[in-house]
């Protein structure tokens, strides 16, 4: 077999480049991970606690879960997204998967072998997570994209979105971020989503959510999740990804579902049969012990609620971090309007800085983002916002275009 | 729904499904899983003399799941430590992936051996098998027959023809060694074959030395891949070594292309957490980097990166000297507790006076057995004993008690002894 060299993963890429960096002034910006104000990761309280429940339980093993996933973590996960009385009751199949990748991966697959028609087209947000590409093509999709940041503005160009759903042949896919749209934090208002909401149901269009970051958007999981409901509510079919990775920073404990809302409870036995039948023949069955810390916060209403304020704490950090940003940014009169860093929701801020803008960061200024200006908030802190703005500052001063 | 049908101008319509627009509506039922469902009928069964003998999984005399007293130390150690839940890399925990790397393959070879950290061995079949529909021009694989329930779904959900090679032979329940170097030999040049490299299931019949000898030849000499599926190292003699045996010898020798599923879902008891590797043997190092840039390529977009904690605890075990002992030591008493129940078996049933052979069971080896038993003969098991095992007469022997092994005996003995 000749096997050539792979080209490397561009984000992993970048964390090996920061790893090697040891220059005391270093901000890692790239990989979407949150960090406390001092720069570390943060197991939540809850998830200690919940781990220490289960190790004080005299039964806990590591048998097999089920097909399914765990029952604990799909319910809980599916009360979480679609809310305690929602319409989809009792028509949603809900499995667990390895975290939000996994669910993608198998929601492609099953979209790929069951929907019709068969030549149905993958559309992804122009700009989208860098994963989604390659896992819908994997799995055999045509992918195309559909205009949804506007570079200049650096907002939503809603137009440009609209447009592409219509002029769309009738029936394809479209994956749409449920919140906190990643790389670029810009989320489309309630009333804009109504308008995609009744394009896409004009075109008879298939929404797909990935839904990677409730709660972290607007530090409430209803709102983060009004999007989901609306098209629920709208009598849409969808599929949901859903992870736990980041808002209850489970990430590699790998913890996630894919949901599956349909339109009556009849074609449940053969949409789950089928859903099952593809996971069996991935990995079997998805991994124990995320799945119960997680079912354990879920179903205790007590950790449940504490869970509740620490995401909406990560969230109110990183929306400091904005407005610090921000402030020292115009402090600084740097060029170019700076809004954006504020008017962005989520782990992701669309910088607007250039290739070559990054590039001088990263070896000026030992400071790591991705190609595309793509800064990881969390990265931020009190300790080093100051720099992180005097180096954009100076980078955009001095590297034109 | 009623009101609006009487409303629409034509007659009354058939009923709601008729009505139905869902995307699915034509989606077809999959399939039953044979195996997951005798669990559920065992479950729903409230005989208090009900035996599982379904899923592979270990259970102690008394009938219960074990945690292993190494992997719970590990567990303690790794808890003590806090540790965070960052992602882990692509190709898992590198402490992990090169002690199970080590073990499988021995000190040899490790510098040319690309290994990633995987869903269990389920997961590592799978990228193993997205790598040869990548990489291989023949697209097909050849597994024996019978082989384990999953293997067909999992390649041809890859997008690999799945073919077979005559293995079993059900007169004497061991090996039919002619038959399956014969169609070995047949197969197109550079063909990728399966091989169980210890305790194959669900038969439970592994070829001796000398057998494996003649196998790796003619896989030499045709140019063929091949492909080892271990999932039960140290469980077949209980010697993780001596199981392993097969398999360093291909590696050994060189000639064929190696590639290795392993899982640590039944040797450490890790099931659930799902813990395993996928390799590939390279011809040398930069051969080696080249097969992991690749094998990278395709983990991302199945699920970016393994589980940790799991792969934490198997590390610890591995790589902890006093840990590793007390786990080589649990290993060969779970493998010797099995080894005592095939025998039991055995006795009771010749004790019993059956006049059928019974030999197979004690000469079989590792987790399963393969009973002989006929569909028709299970089903009665079933409904009339509350014995449950899968309908090709496969029994998980960690099923079986000195609690229950006389009742299973008697319920073996009552559907045969005509």
């Amino acid at each position: 077999m000749c096997v050539p060299q792979a080209p490397a993963d561009g984000i992993l890429k970048l964390s090996v480049l920061s790893r090697a960096d040891s220059h005391p002034a270093k901000v890692d910006l790239g990989v979407g991970a949150y960090r406390d104000n001092d720069g570390n990761p943060w197991v939540l309280p809850v998830v200690h606690e919940a781990e220490r429940r289960l190790h004080s339980d005299p039964n806990f093993n590591h048998e097999y879960l089920g097909v399914g996933g765990l029952p604990a973590l799909t319910s809980g996960a599916q009360k979480l997204i679609f809310g305690k009385d929602s319409p989809a009751q009792g028509r949603v199949y809900s499995m667990q998967t390895i975290s939000g990748t996994g669910a993608n991966m198998v929601a492609a697959v099953f979209l790929k072998q069951f929907k019709e028609p068969s030549d149905a087209c993958v559309y992804i947000s122009k700009p989208t997570w860098g994963n989604h590409r390659s896992i819908f093509e994997t799995a055999g999709h045509k992918v195309l994209e559909y205009r949804y940041c506007n570079y200049e503005t650096l907002k939503l160009d809603i137009d440009g979105m609209l447009d592409d759903m219509r002029a769309a042949p009738m029936g394809q896919i479209f994956v749409l971020h449920a919140c906190a749209h990643n790389p670029t934090g810009i989320d489309p208002t309630e009333e804009q989503w109504r308008e995609i909401a009744k394009v896409m149901k004009e075109r008879g269009h298939f929404p797909f959510f990935d839904c990677a970051y409730q709660g972290f958007a607007t530090g409430d999981v209803d709102s983060d999740a009004y999007a989901i409901r609306l098209f629920v509510a709208e009598g849409f079919e969808l599929l949901v990804a859903q992870s736990f990775a980041k808002n209850m920073g489970l990430y590699g404990e790998r913890t996630g579902c894919l949901h599956a809302v349909c339109q009556s409870p009849s074609v449940l036995p053969q949409v789950s049969s089928q859903l099952n039948r593809l996971s069996r023949a991935t990995i079997s069955t998805a991994s124990a012990y995320g799945a119960k810390i997680a079912g354990t916060v879920l179903e205790d209403p007590e950790l449940y609620g504490e869970w509740l304020m620490s995401m909406h704490d990560m969230s109110k950090r990183i929306l400091a971090m904005r407005w610090l940003l921000k402030n020292k940014l115009v402090k600084l009169g740097t060029p170019g309007n700076w809004d954006h860093v504020t008017e962005q929701i989520g782990m992701f801020s669309f910088t607007g800085l250039t290739k070559k803008q990054v590039e001088a960061l990263r070896t000026e200024y030992h400071m790591y983002m991705t190609d595309d200006g793509r800064i990881s908030v969390a990265g931020l802190n009190t300790h080093n916002v100051d720099y992180v703005a005097e180096s954009i500052d100076a980078v955009i001063r001095t590297v034109n275009v | 729904m009623l009101l609006s049908a009487l409303k629409s101008s034509g007659p009354l319509r058939r009923a709601p499904a008729a009505r139905c627009l869902s995307a699915w509506a034509q989606v077809e039922m999959g399939p039953p899983d044979a195996i997951l469902g005798i669990t559920e009928a065992y479950k729903r069964d409230g005989d208090a003399r009900k035996i599982n003998l379904g899923v592979g999984a270990y259970r102690t005399d008394a009938g219960k799941p074990y945690v292993l007293s190494s992997v719970a130390q590990a567990e303690q150690s790794i808890l003590r430590q806090s540790l965070d839940k960052e992602y882990l890399p692509i190709t898992g925990l590198a402490k992990f992936t090169s002690a199970a790397a080590s073990l499988a393959y021995g000190g040899d070879a490790l510098e040319r051996v690309a290994v990633t950290q995987s869903i269990s061995g389920t997961g590592a079949l799978r990228i193993g098998g997205a790598f040869l529909e990548r990489f291989h021009t023949g697209k097909a694989i050849y597994v024996p027959g019978p082989t384990w329930g999953n293997h067909g779904a999992v390649f041809r959900d890859c997008g690999l023809k799945v073919g077979q090679y005559r293995y079993f032979d059900p007169q004497t329940n061991g090996l039919n060694l002619g038959g399956m170097l014969e169609d070995i030999r047949a197969l197109p040049k550079g063909s990728l074959v399966l091989l169980h490299a210890c305790a194959h299931n669900p038969t439970g019949v592994d070829p001796s030395a000398a057998q494996w000898a003649e196998i790796q030849r003619v896989v030499e000499e045709c140019e063929h891949v091949a492909f080892f599926d271990m999932a039960y190292q140290g469980f077949a003699s209980g010697d993780v070594d001596r199981d392993a045996s097969a398999l360093r010898s291909f590696v050994a020798a060189n000639r064929a292309p190696v590639l290795l599923a392993q899982s640590f879902a039944k040797n450490m008891g890790l099931y659930g957490e799902r813990v395993g590797t996928f390799s590939v043997v390279g011809n040398d190092s930069a051969e080696r980097d080249r097969l992991l840039s690749q094998v990278k390529i395709l983990v991302r977009p199945m699920y970016s990166n393994p589980p940790v904690h799991g792969a934490r605890i198997a590390g610890e075990v591995l790589s902890d000297p006093a840990l590793r002992q007390m786990w080589l030591g649990e290993v060969r008493e779970m493998a010797e507790r099995i080894i005592r129940m095939r025998a039991a078996l055995r006795g009771e049933l010749e004790g019993l006076g059956s006049k059928k052979k019974w030999n197979h069971i004690t000469d079989q080896i590792g987790m399963f057995c393969f009973t002989g038993l006929s569909p028709a003969q299970v089903d009665r098991l079933a409904s009339e004993f509350h014995v449950y095992l899968t309908r090709d007469g496969r029994v998980s022997i960690a099923g079986i008690t000195t609690g229950n092994v006389k009742y299973l005996a008697e319920s073996i003995h009552n559907v045969t002894k005509d």
